[in-house]
């Protein structure tokens, strides 16, 4: 049956005849979907953060929500990061602690979206996050909530240099108390973020600039209002027989790549997606690991204490480490701080021939 | 009046602004010599505005000496600036400059004006619109434009970008808005400690002047008395946001509170500098740290990534360039002055012009930086060590 259907969004008209068909939906643009919807569901949510409103978003990914929403919801704010997290867990925290009488938190207290322009400038405010925002709900045996998201570009751009180009996901994976989620997607982005603003726990939603701008496809199912996908869930990408790829946010296209080019020299690699960070999917790495006995982990940040280090030593101290044929192995970004150089910026972030190349020596050939 | 009298007579005044004297003789044999040197007022009084100053009994002069040998080298000095920015800016178009770009048009005065009043042998440190100030520090134009496009040649041997270009003196080229702050503080704590006569500029925007670490700054600077000159360059914008929407009191001259503090027309060179001196003076006076606020322009968006105009009109650019351009104030002063001629100042224009096309080409042509610089430079004065590469194979030096 067809049926013609007309999406109206932040001022860009898309068109589509629709027979269950899947529509080319930039990441940007499912961001915006995902926050606009859950302004639209629940009057408690907002957004605040720098030039989020009348500048649509120093990456545009708020692009006509202030026109919609208007200054109570789409809040600009200076550049002051500290403030503007202790501002974020106050509404949480305050409302909670007086109406927790006559209803239970945290459907009392706010639910704010608090962009960092990068993740860079969250150290400005990292105290905060770690220490208010994480901590409190332990602290205060469960009185407490802070249901936040805190989201923006991680990682490196191209040519932003040393000060705009860290990683963040290990720095927040560590700390007990977040939620971390990393998508890929279009649909990652989408059902994470919806996920992430119902969720009433602190979450660190860590974006990438280079995926803003990519277009993916997005099934009938995604473009539905109540679409979410549940953190702490990985999604198999590609399966496979021989080796397993285990990736989060653009390295995640990456392995999908070197996977096309390895299978025709007969490597069939199983390409995971991790999507959360924190809590991490182990028993999905696990049962792929039990399948393919080879284990490669790709992640754009430093290698010392980081996502990939986190699950190597998780394999070992499960099940899955009889299973290994080879040591797991960790493709990461080169170990020094960001040149700005093209030539050494390539060479300083996991390229896709790096990650072929450890796949062969993991598998000896 | 014959003809050829009116001929004369036209010619003498067309020549006249070339600099060049007519000397007749009954009409008949003209004889051009171009005016000397010794034909320009060597120097002049001019009046400029007034600062307006808060927990200060003084203020900087009002009535100031411009002497020509200074006026011709600020000129130089602004129109260098001015012509490297937009070269920066055509190649940033092409692709051939990448990432952040964060263009200093339009605030001239500003950088010009500082450096006239401090010695090279004294400090700064700015954020991330610093290609003026790696200039005016003793960067050149060809290292500047070789680091925006990531070559070898680059004042930071292509590492470090836009944003993070250093040299003696001068720390910075800061990517973290706010940050540079303490870190001049830092460096004054450092002079002081190490008993030297010399102080810090340290540079920050409007923008960055809500940071809280900037207030936290302020505390220890007078508590120690530590000479440095805070500075907030206020062009009127932080990225895309305007003072009134980001700030409860834009009087930036004020918000040290406790720190005595001047506000300056920052699009007048003259202003700039009198201002910086009386701040220098009363720093290395022992008297403890100064504020300044530097009301400025910039032509350019926040970034290249920001055309500049959804957050402000072109009519309000226009007129700032028509009405208040650091550089024409200043050429203006020196020809109704009689310090220089127009084809002096032209010839200035040519030679400026000539170095930034030389410039532009070193930089478009130096190769980029070998591989084997990827890893050095981690630590100081360490012995060679071994560097992680993107797999565990592959294993990379690194030298201090």
């Amino acid at each position: 049956m067809a049926a013609l259907r007309c999406f109206l969004r932040s001022g860009k008209v898309r068109l589509c005849v629709c027979l269950r068909v899947r529509v080319q939906v930039m990441v940007r643009d499912a961001l915006n979907q995902a926050m606009d919807e859950e302004l639209e569901r629940d009057e408690r949510v907002f957004l605040l953060g720098e030039e989020v409103a009348q500048y649509d978003g120093a990456y545009k990914v708020s692009r006509g929500l202030w026109k919609k929403y208007g200054d109570k919801r789409i809040i600009d704010t200076p550049i002051t990061e500290v403030m503007q997290l202790c501002v974020c867990v106050c509404v949480c925290v305050k409302l909670s602690v007086c109406d927790s009488v006559l209803a239970p938190p945290p459907q009392a207290g706010l639910r704010p979206i608090c962009e960092f322009m990068t993740f860079n400038f969250s150290m400005q405010a990292i105290d905060q996050v770690i220490n208010s925002a994480a901590k409190t709900y332990y602290m205060s045996a469960g009185l407490q909530p802070v249901p936040i998201v805190f989201r923006g570009p991680n990682g490196a751009s191209a040519g932003v240099a040393a000060q705009h180009s860290q990683c963040f996901a290990a720095w927040y994976g560590h700390c007990p108390g977040l939620k971390v989620i990393s998508p890929w997607s279009a649909e990652d982005c989408k059902g994470l973020l919806k996920s992430a603003i119902r969720d009433d726990n602190p979450v660190v939603f860590l974006e990438n600039e280079l995926m803003y701008g990519v277009p993916f496809e997005m099934s009938e199912e995604a473009q539905s209002k109540d679409f979410t996908i549940p953190i702490g869930k990985a999604k198999i990408e590609r399966p496979g027989s021989h080796i397993t790829l285990v990736s989060h946010s653009r390295f995640v296209g990456h392995c999908l790549d070197a996977a096309a080019v390895l299978a025709k020299e007969g490597i069939e690699c199983e390409v995971i997606n991790l999507r959360t960070i924190r809590p991490l999917d182990v028993e999905c790495i696990e049962g792929s690991v039990m399948k393919t006995n080879h284990l490669v982990t790709v992640e754009g940040g430093w290698p010392q204490f980081g996502v990939g280090a986190e699950i190597c030593a998780r394999i070992m101290e499960g099940p899955a480490f009889n299973y290994l044929d080879a040591p797991a192995v960790r493709v990461t970004g080169v170990d020094i701080p960001m040149p700005y150089a093209k030539i050494l910026e390539d060479n300083s972030i996991p390229q896709i021939k790096d990650i072929i190349f450890s796949v062969k020596k993991t598998l000896n050939v | 009046m014959c003809i050829w009298s009116i001929y004369q007579w036209i010619m003498c005044d067309m020549l006249a602004d070339f600099g060049c004297n007519l000397i007749s003789s009954s009409g008949a044999a003209v004889v051009m010599s171009a005016r000397t040197y010794a034909d320009f007022t060597t120097q002049a009084s001019f009046e400029i505005k007034k600062c307006d100053v808060h927990k200060l009994d003084d203020a900087p002069a009002t009535e100031v000496v411009l002497t020509r040998e200074e006026g011709l080298q600020y000129y130089r000095i602004m129109q260098t600036m001015r012509r490297m920015e937009l070269k920066a800016d055509q190649l940033y178009k092409q692709k051939i400059i990448r990432g952040f770009c964060h263009l200093y048009d339009g605030q001239e005065a500003c950088a010009v004006g500082i450096e006239a009043g401090i010695n090279l042998t004294d400090h700064l440190i700015t954020a991330y619109r610093a290609h003026g100030y790696t200039y005016t520090r003793g960067g050149t134009v060809k290292e500047i434009m070789a680091e925006l496009t990531g070559r070898r040649g680059g004042i930071a041997k292509g590492k470090g970008g836009s944003m993070h270009m250093y040299t003696k003196n001068f720390y910075g080229g800061n990517g973290i808005v706010g940050a540079q702050v303490p870190l001049g503080a830092g460096v004054a704590l450092a002079c002081k400690y190490q008993e030297r006569n010399e102080l810090c500029v340290c540079l920050y925007g409007d923008g960055a002047a809500n940071q809280g670490q900037i207030f936290e700054t302020y505390n220890m600077a007078a508590l120690w008395k530590l000479p440095v000159i805070f500075i907030c360059e206020n062009n009127k914008y932080g990225m895309g946001t305007s003072v009134e929407r980001a700030a409860a009191s834009t009087d930036y001259f004020k918000r040290g509170d406790f720190i005595p503090g001047l506000r300056v027309d920052g699009m007048d060179v003259l202003c700039v500098r009198e201002a910086t001196r009386f701040a220098a003076d009363h720093c290395r006076s022992g008297k403890g740290p100064i504020l300044m606020e530097l009301q400025t322009y910039r032509y350019h968006g926040h970034s290249m990534s920001d055309p500049g105009v959804s957050y402000r009109t072109r009519e309000e650019i226009q007129e700032v360039r028509s009405k208040s351009d650091p550089i024409s104030m200043l050429k203006d002063r020196m020809l109704s002055n009689n310090m220089a001629s127009v084809e002096e100042l032209k010839e200035i224009d040519v030679e400026v012009r000539k170095e930034i096309e030389d410039a532009a080409q070193f930089a478009t042509t130096d190769p980029e930086p070998p591989l084997d610089d990827l890893c050095n430079h981690i630590f100081s004065n360490e012995p060679p060590l071994e560097v992680r590469g993107t797999n565990p194979w592959t294993k990379l030096k690194s030298v201090s």
